[in-house]
């Protein structure tokens, strides 16, 4: 007799029923009306401890495993990113392990690039080619030609790889698409990057404000954790949202700024600090430089003045000045992420900078911390690495980005197109970055693409750029492999530990394994002499002292605790030339660059056109997630904010654009995406529309999220490159919504 | 005094990210289409005077609960704490409860019985908070006995002021949103 799941169910429970016949309920056959607690019996029969990749926060997790299927991912207690708590990204794991559209086996291309027509191989083949293809474009085109894009913790091998083949070309979009503004800023400020994650002290501010950053909405679980705990200890929040964000429903003050005028704000905020006399003198005296210039240069930007600019009332501009100065110095400027809006983007960093310098908040508690890292000591590969003779290839030919600290992703997607760069590029390896969507101009990307001689990706998923490829690697999830340790720096500085809790799906390969086959086919497997990725950590663990036993149970090492601020007695030193704050910055003067930051306009869409925003949703990390079956439950795709009186009477709709209803956007340059679902709300202003980014995807083979929602990269076919770093400003496309059915 | 299981939500604190939701359906193993829990954001003015609240909401395992009563086949019960819940081997899937509940607070289950919120009673009764009390990241959720006016929950709804969702339901709902 063939047993359904529900009858069998009922006779397992039965069975476990025996020890209650005596309370008289079980007298009916089989105790069938016996009410029984549901036990799903999800809890694992082995537990594996490991650390997340759903996003590259980097969360402690348990992973269930029963019956070898993962049921379900928790978090770690023991880790101090996590705490014992996922946000559902990372509870939602189980969606992307067992995602039925994963890539299962190595593809090779057989038509033209683009056209997404693959033939699936054996392993041996897929490294066959791609070693070949390699050893190609060294001989022809010397080492340097290859640039690898990487993004998450499996890159590491790649970039491993690369510094054996010889090519320091070596970036990722999360620099010069994302925080480079931001780290060049306080680079230039306080002589030292913030790097991920930020060193920031959000549980004990008092006052956190948010410009342009939508904390929670944007969802880094300890950062989220810090602000929640800080708002329950009656901490206030002043909100610079263009959108009335999750965030600025809980802020004290909102201020619904124009986009694109955020230096004027903080330039008028500083404005009040100096001509009130709130900020931070003694500190500014001990630790800051060009004070007076400041003072100087701020002296017309009053909250009049900015409010013309900014829309904000001069009244409210005033008051949030004062209460953020009140609270110093446990008044935190947040730093942001996704950075890259206006193209001037390294100068608004530095105004944030500037402000929370008047607060005297680096350095203090509730302002910005100094952590520490757990030193490991590297596997001894025993062999001297060649790296790379010429520089990264990553810069125009005339001139190049002065302040930017790390390699420029978009600056890599140039220089494959030829004569644009110091040397062209001809190969790239693709881990984990898709770029399609991540760069921005879609069009030069592919561009680009069609000028290379080899582009292999790496991936779980088969997102947009494996389509473009020659050869795809299917990679494991995070769930099924090892990884090299993550050390980042905390307060409480920990090593974590990637572990497998289950063998590799269909053919997919972890990736420590595909660096090192790789390595093998051109000569370089010198450079990788470890067994697997499970030697490798165990003999950087043995080296540096730890009990591996013990740090594989935990999933993490903890370290010593020491102070990290001044009111825990480390003392506050700076990393700028002059170990002073720099106001006023002569670096920047000297490399012709305003040396206090100026407000400057920004360009006007054409009449009838929103500013196109960007965001994140946190269900999801970028365009990563939105083919996961289970994050999509509760947000299924994206859709577009549109102001409700905006709505009412938009050019070329016969009447009020109703919610819910289906719309596309098309940009000032004629590029159209969706159709995506209008959300009309009273929470955005009246000249911008908002999108979470990641949706639209045009992946056929990702089954799930093809063609759902609506993809803003589509619609940036412009952008704004910062001078000083290099970044892309993405802020500066404009679109106007039309009715669906009605397209020319 | 008998054990009387109850949540707060703190709406000041949360952000409305749906880890609760994710939690829920992993632990429970809740198929695809159906919720045990879920977000809902109320807002209220007119652009740039605003206000929202976001809501963690689920069953309201109400002390009163309109759904058992309409309960043909003794499926939906109270169960230990107070707990509403349905014996699958009872339920036909009639979907009277459904019609009932003023929360929406069930689904049909794909095989066939009707599903809801049990407050993890398989973790709580040995212990352990439930799955999505467990995960939240913002520590929006406060699980535990009314009856002990010692637990964080009592000691929550003495400190704080709170509301519950329909009231004049007269279900009595045991589910309290801290504002």
């Amino acid at each position: 007799m063939a047993l359904t799941r529900r009858q069998f169910i009922q006779i397992g429970g039965a069975a476990v029923g025996g020890g209650v016949v005596a309370s008289g309920l079980a007298s009916r056959w089989w105790g069938l009306d016996r009410n029984r607690v549901e036990d799903p019996g999800t809890d694992g029969d082995r537990v594996v401890a490991s650390y997340c990749e759903l996003c590259f926060w980097g969360c402690g997790v348990l992973a269930h495993v029963k019956d070898g299927r993962v049921t379900k991912v928790t978090g770690n207690p023991d880790h101090p990113l996590s705490k014992g708590r996922l946000c559902p990204r990372g509870a939602g794991a189980t969606g992307l392990l067992y995602d039925p559209d994963r890539l299962k086996r190595p593809l090779v291309r057989t038509q033209k690039r683009g056209a997404d027509v693959f033939e699936e191989v054996s392993w041996d083949a897929a490294l066959n080619k791609v070693g070949e293809g390699l050893l190609e474009l060294k001989r022809r085109h010397g080492p340097e030609a290859l640039a690898l894009f990487s993004h998450g913790s499996g890159g590491t091998w790649f970039k491993h790889f690369m510094k054996a083949w010889g090519s320091p070309n070596v970036g990722a979009p999360s620099y010069a698409q994302c925080r480079g503004p931001r780290e060049a800023g306080y680079l230039l400020t306080y002589g030292t990057p913030l790097g991920s994650p930020e060193p920031i002290d959000l549980a004990h501010a008092r006052v956190i404000t948010l410009i342009g950053s939508h904390l929670g909405e944007n969802m880094h679980n300890t950062q989220v954790q810090d602000l929640a705990d800080a708002i329950g200890s009656g901490a206030q929040l002043v909100v610079v949202d263009p959108r009335f964000s999750v965030a600025a429903s809980k802020a004290r003050y909102w201020l619904p700024i124009r986009p694109g005028t955020d230096i004027a704000l903080l330039l008028a905020w500083m404005n009040v600090l100096v001509e009130e006399k709130r900020c931070d003198a003694e500190y500014l005296a001990q630790h800051a430089n060009g004070l007076e210039e400041l003072k100087a240069h701020v002296a017309g930007k009053t909250p009049e003045w900015a409010a013309a600019i900014t829309g904000v009332k001069a009244e409210l501009i005033r008051d949030s000045a004062r209460f953020i100065a009140a609270a110093r110095p446990a008044s935190l400027i947040h730093p942001g992420r996704h950075t890259t809006w206006y193209g001037d983007d390294t100068q608004r960093a530095r105004a944030m900078a500037i402000l929370a310098a008047l607060l005297g908040s680096w350095g203090r508690r509730g302002g910005y911390l100094t952590f520490n890292k757990m030193g490991l000591p590297p596997y001894k590969v025993g062999k001297e690495m060649p790296h790379g003779g010429k520089g990264a290839a990553d810069k125009p030919r005339n001139g190049g980005y002065p302040v930017a600290g790390e390699v420029i992703a978009s600056g890599l997607c140039d220089a494959a197109t030829p004569g644009h760069a110091l040397y062209d590029l001809k190969g790239w390896m693709v881990y984990g970055c898709n770029l399609i969507q991540a760069l921005p101009s879609r069009k030069q990307t592919i561009e680009a693409i069609q000028n290379l001689d080899l582009l292999v990706s790496i991936d779980v998923l088969p997102a947009e750029i494996c389509g473009w490829s020659d050869v795809v690697l299917p990679e494991c999830s995070y769930l099924e492999r090892e990884d090299d340790v993550l050390a980042p720096p905390w307060r409480e500085p920990f090593l974590a530990l990637r572990q497998e809790a289950v063998p590799p799906l269909h053919e997919s390969k972890p990736g420590w394994w595909i660096a090192k086959e790789l390595a093998g086919r051109v000569g370089l497997g010198d450079y990788f002499p470890w067994k697997d990725a499970r030697e490798y950590v165990d003999a950087r663990l043995t080296l540096g002292r730890h009990d591996v036993a013990e740090a594989r149970r935990r999933g993490v090492v903890l370290g010593k605790v020491g102070p990290v601020c001044e009111e825990e007695g480390l003392a506050i030193e700076l990393g700028t030339d002059s170990k002073k704050i720099e106001l006023h910055s002569e670096e920047l003067k000297r490399l012709g660059f305003d040396p206090i930051p100026n407000y400057v306009p920004q360009e006007e869409g054409p009449a009838g056109h929103f500013r196109l925003l960007m965001g994140r949703a946190p269900t999801h990390t970028f365009g990563r997630t939105v083919n996961n079956r289970l994050l999509a439950e509760p947000y299924p795709e994206n859709e577009v904010w549109v102001n409700a009186e905006a709505a009412k009477a938009l050019p070329g709709f016969p009447g009020p654009l109703r919610n819910g209803e289906r719309v596309w956007l098309v940009n000032q340059d004629g590029a159209r995406s969706g159709p995506v679902r209008a959300k009309v709300t009273q929470r955005i202003r009246d000249d911008c529309v908002f999108l979470v980014h990641g949706w639209g995807q045009g992946a056929k083979r990702l089954r799930y999220a093809h063609g759902k929602g609506a993809s803003d990269a589509e619609l940036v076919t412009r952008y704004k490159v910062d001078p000083i770093m290099g970044g892309t400003g993405m802020s500066v496309n404009f679109v106007r919504l039309e009715p669906v059915g009605r397209t020319a | 005094m008998t054990t009387r299981f109850a949540m707060a939500v703190d709406t000041v604190r949360c952000v409305g990210c749906n880890a609760c939701v994710i939690a829920c359906k992993t632990e429970n193993a809740v198929p695809e289409g159906g919720f045990r829990d879920w977000i809902a954001q109320e807002v209220h003015g007119a652009f740039p005077d605003l206000s929202m609240q976001i809501r963690s909401e689920r069953c309201n395992h109400c002390a009163a609960p309109s759904c058992v009563d309409a309960c043909p086949t003794g499926a939906s019960h109270v169960a230990q704490g107070g707990v509403v819940a349905v014996a699958r081997n009872k339920c036909t899937g009639c979907k009277a409860c459904i019609a009932a509940c003023p929360y929406g607070a069930r689904y049909v289950h794909p095989e066939g019985y009707v599903d809801k919120c049990t407050f993890c009673l398989h973790r709580v009764t040995q212990g352990r908070a439930p799955a999505c009390v467990e995960t939240c990241p913002t520590r929006s959720l406060t699980f535990g006995d009314l009856a002990d006016p010692d637990s964080p929950v009592s000691r929550l709804l003495r400190s704080r002021r709170f509301t519950v969702l329909r009231e004049e339901s007269g279900n009595r709902p045991q589910v309290f949103f801290l504002a």
